[in-house]
């Protein structure tokens, strides 16, 4: 089990996951993509902007 | 067990009357509808048009029931409460009658909210529900204030559908009026200030704006923290609440089209919604709660509450998801 950055929930990842993977956490469905293995290590992948303000 | 639904041709009566019917536990023995007495239920709300058999009644002659739901206007069930409790065991009010526990009558019942109230509802024969509003605004705002993640009053945005009015037509829910509105009825002083000060423990300062939908709330709550906080932290704050609510799905994408609640995927169903994002200094947390107001605001949770009261599961008869497309 590797850790959520977004919520600290319980993230579950192959053991055969390969970095700039993207999974997913099952508690908040934050996207996530490994940027280190053994061990692994998630961030937060690139949010998609949004803007309608113009 | 047997069920009374007074107040039945209205927009909750009729979510009463669909609930109460899919319900394995309720039996609908009468719907009570003064202007509709002797009609099919099913010619007020066509949705039910298959239950052929079942007649609106007057509510003056009330049958023994085990459960009398109420959703009588302002007023009329502290008129004929006396009356009503002669002949149910159990009275679940969905209107305003006894909401506050000072006022008259209302120490008697329990709040109809089981995330904030499970235990006391636990064998409770007296259950008021809160209001659709009050109800998303509590569910947002009070797992922050317990875990002393605001430092002031809260400002409540809220905007919501027009059933919310009732099945009584006015100048203000006329459609030329309605259809296309963004009107602020209300930018400060709802009633439902004090009733989410109740609830939550904080003081709302609240606007309340009707917008271009039959059924929805969604409330927007704006926090201050007393020290900047992380959303881990608020993530930490909602889990804790709200980790085993079956009725309670925390929304907070970072992605997506859908990144916070709204009411419309909400339609039919019991469930709140609830999401949140914080400034990049974290000094503001902004919570969003969206709900179906017939339902998790009104019959959902006088079902949901009942379910609790009785021991049952509480899901039970509120399995319905809400729709996508709408």
């Amino acid at each position: 089990m590797t850790v959520c950055p977004e919520c600290r929930g319980a993230v579950s990842v192959p053991d055969d996951v390969m970095a700039a993977e993207i999974v997913v956490c099952g508690e908040c469905s934050s996207e996530l993509e490994v940027v280190a293995v053994t061990p692994t290590v998630l961030a937060l992948a690139p949010e998609v902007e949004e803007d309608w303000g113009e | 067990m047997k069920a009374t639904v007074l107040g039945a041709a209205g927009y909750v009566g009729g979510e009463l009357l669909r609930l109460a019917l899919g319900h394995p536990g309720l039996e609908v023995v009468q719907a009570t509808s003064r202007r509709h007495a002797g009609r099919p239920v099913g010619l007020v709300h066509p949705h039910l048009r298959h239950h052929a058999g079942l007649l609106f009644t007057e509510p003056d002659v009330l049958e023994p029931v085990d459960v009398l739901f109420s959703a009588l206007p302002r007023g009329e069930l502290a008129r004929v409460h006396d009356q009503i409790t002669s002949v149910a065991r159990t009275v679940v009010d969905l209107g305003p009658d006894f909401r506050d526990p000072e006022g008259p009558g209302g120490a008697a019942y329990v709040t109809g909210l089981p995330e904030l109230y499970r235990g006391a509802l636990a064998g409770a024969t007296r259950i008021s529900v809160p209001g659709c509003m009050a109800t998303a605004a509590a569910v947002a705002i009070r797992p922050l204030v317990a875990a002393g993640l605001t430092q002031d009053d809260v400002v409540v945005d809220a905007r919501t559908g027009s059933s919310g009015a009732g099945g009584e037509p006015s100048r203000a829910t006329h459609h030329p009026e309605r259809q296309h509105a963004m009107r602020i009825y209300k930018a400060t002083g709802h009633r439902h200030e004090r009733e989410i000060a109740r609830l939550c423990g904080v003081r709302a300062r609240m606007t309340v704006t009707a917008v271009p939908l039959v059924r929805g709330v969604q409330v927007v709550a704006h926090l201050r923290p007393p020290r900047p906080v992380s959303r881990t932290e608020v993530w930490s704050a909602f889990r804790d609440a709200y980790a085993d609510e079956p009725f309670v799905r925390l929304v907070a994408h970072r992605s997506g089209l859908h990144r916070l609640p709204d009411p419309q995927f909400l339609y039919g169903g019991n469930f709140v919604d609830l999401g949140f994002d914080v400034d990049d200094d974290g000094r503001r947390v902004v919570v969003v709660a969206a709900l179906d107001n017939l339902v998790k605001g009104a019959a959902g949770g006088a079902v949901q509450s009942l379910n609790v009261a009785q021991g049952l599961e509480e899901q039970t008869g509120l399995d319905f998801p809400g729709l996508h497309p709408v």
